[in-house]
Order: C-alpha cells, then structure tokens, then sequence
C-alpha cells in the first residue's frame, strides 16, 4: 500500500503488517506521520507528535 | 459512557474460543504511538488467540461520571502510553470506574517519578543510592555539600536520561541550576539529587513480569558517553540473573506495587543498588539480545490478572 506525503506529494510505502499508530517517514522530506485506517481499510497520515518531556519509560 | 475510539484488529477469535481457552474474552491495550514493542504484544497476543483492541490514547475522551464496562473496554487493559501524564490520567479514571489496568495507577505514580521510586525502595530494604531533595538552588548546594561530589542531578519526572547531569564541583552545580531556574517548569525546580555510585559504565535492567524475572540485561554506555540508556545509544548483552539480583528486583517490583516493570541496578563494590524502576517497559533491546519472548510472558501475566 502507497500514500502521499501530504508535505510534499513524496510517495510513502506502508509496510503489509503496518498497525494503526505505527509511525512512517516520508523517503523525501523526512516527515514523520502517524498511520491510521479509515473502516474501509484505507491508510490516513496524520503528523505524528513530537517527543514531549515526559515520554519514555 | 467513556468514548474511546476502538479500532478492531485483525486479532478477534471466533466467539467462545476464548471461553473454551478460558482466556479473557477481551484486551485493550491503550497506545499514543506503536512502537516495536507494541506490535510485539499484539503479536504475542494473537498467537494466544486473545482478542484486542487498541485505543489511541490521544483521541480517547472520558467522563468522570460515565459508566464503563468491559463490554468497551475489555476484562482487563494494558497501559502502553509513551507520554507518563497521558497514560497516568486514563488509568486514574479507568481504574477508579472497576477496570483491571495493568500497570496500576499508584504503581505507574510512583514509577513515574524518581523520588517517589526512591522514596519505596528506601522504605522496603532495598539497596538504592543515596539521595536528597531540595526545591531551591541554595538548597540543593548544601544537599551536594552534604552527599559530596562528584554527584548526580537528575529531574524528579523524566526518561531517557534526559537532563541526568554529573556534578563534579560547586562550579558546575551552580551552572546546572541555574539553568534549571530559567526554564520555566515547576517540576525541574525540584532538585533531586544522589551520590555518584561507582560502578563499570553499564547498568543492570531486570524485566519483572509479576512475581517473576523475565530476562536481565546488561546495558553499556557507548564510547566516551556515561549514561546507560539504549535511547542514547547503550547497547545490550544478556546478564545472568543471580540469586542476589533476583532477590532485590523481585523486592523492587513489590515495593512500587508490582506489574510489569524493567528494575534498573548498578554494580556497586556492595552489590547492586537500584536507581530506577520503570512502568512502561521498552524490551526490545532485551528481547534481541537475549532471545526471550518478553511480549509473550507480559500477555501471560496479563491474562492470569485479568482471572484474579
């Protein structure tokens, strides 16, 4: 499965075992993105959060 | 009722084979972002044929006077949120509406923040370091004064190493805290501060799953750093568990409440000491260097809680 980079059209390959919140990078600008499916199964990007001061363990 | 968006995965079982397994008929595994670790879990919790659902922690929306079920929300939840308040404020509601929320609310508390973690093990017998708190500079001098240097600085809530400074002299100390005074956050004006253990540039993780050691690992500063953690590039090798390390992680795990938790020692000339237990495991690192399915021994525990 393929989506577009919404920043910059780049193409964006979404792994088979991809889970909703995984997050991908775009191979051209670098942007990461969130994955969500919609019901019909389709992938949806959304910019993924950057790291906030209480993340971690 | 709890609105939370439930997106199915393709992790259901027929209906009653869950029964006939008499594993839980449902999980939840709440996330604010997949990581390796949670692909992991629903890995190992499909091979168990437990049905799960995740629930994004960032979209979720509760009510303090809603009803919630397990009909939602699952027999039992796994608490996965990379962001500490995040996950800690669902699980305060979730847990107080009945729901089982693996790590609990108070253990998740008092992992979350150092001195609450000291404050356990130090009142459990646990060897850990020696440690003071202040909440002004002029205090925190006199703490350093009082333990020596050279010491180690660290913020009470935090990960990752993030702003653990070494404090070799008042010099350097004065610096450190006065650039805490500038940042403006409450929490980096609690000063908590320990002795600098001495110790071979690793530390010891030991993953506890319950009442057990799942896997130790050693975790090796790289070249020329003086943190040990593998987000700032420590790398793991297996450690063999022995009988006093896996005493003293077992009595760290109980002393913040117990769960799923990785207990952190260093090597002192006396034996470990425990600086840091940790709620929301990373185990990658371990499970790669080791071999052990950490994944598949949580979703056991999980499931045996879930009975309880």
């Amino acid at each position: 499965m393929k989506c577009k980079c919404p920043e910059c059209d780049g193409e964006i390959t979404i792994p088979k075992d991809a889970v909703e919140g995984e997050i991908v990078t775009c191979p051209d600008c670098g942007l990461e993105y969130e994955l969500t499916f919609d019901k019909d199964g389709r992938c949806n990007l959304k910019t993924a959060e950057v790291v906030g001061e209480d993340w971690g363990e | 009722m709890g609105d939370a968006t439930l997106r199915p995965l393709r992790l259901s079982v027929k209906t009653g084979e869950s029964d006939r397994l008499s594993l839980p008929k449902k999980l939840s595994i709440i996330y604010d972002r997949t990581r390796w670790e949670e692909k992991a879990l629903i890995k190992a919790a499909r091979r168990k044929r437990v049905s799960t659902n995740l629930i994004d922690g960032k979209s979720i929306c509760l009510s303090i006077s809603g009803k919630y079920n397990s009909e939602t929300y699952g027999d039992i939840i796994l608490q996965r949120c990379i962001s500490y308040f995040r996950g800690l404020h669902i699980s305060a509601v979730l847990e107080r509406k009945g729901l089982s929320v693996v790590n609990s609310f108070n253990t998740s508390l008092i992992c979350g923040n150092k001195l609450f973690t000291s404050l356990a093990l130090e009142n459990a017998g646990v060897p850990t370091p020696k440690t003071y708190v202040a909440f002004t500079s002029e205090a925190a001098l006199e703490a350093l004064e009082r333990i020596g240097y050279p010491a180690v600085v660290k913020p009470v809530v935090g990960s990752w190493g993030r702003l653990v400074s070494p404090v070799r002299d008042r010099a350097t100390a004065e610096a450190i805290l006065e650039h805490r005074e500038q940042m403006n956050n409450a929490l980096l004006q609690i000063h908590y501060i320990q002795e600098m253990v001495e110790r071979p540039p690793r530390d010891i993780r030991t993953i506890v799953v319950g009442d057990e050691v799942a896997v130790s690992v050693y975790r090796s500063a790289p070249a020329g750093a003086w943190r040990t953690n593998v987000a700032l590039g420590a790398t793991t090798t297996p450690c063999p568990t022995s009988n006093q390390l896996e005493d003293i992680a077992l009595r760290a795990a109980k002393a913040v409440g117990g769960g799923v938790l990785a207990v952190d020692a260093m090597e002192s000339p006396n034996g470990p000491v425990v600086h840091e237990v940790n709620s929301t495991i990373e185990f990658r690192g371990a499970s790669a260097a080791t071999g052990v399915n950490i994944a598949s021994k949580i979703i056991d525990y999980v499931i045996k809680t879930s009975k309880k």
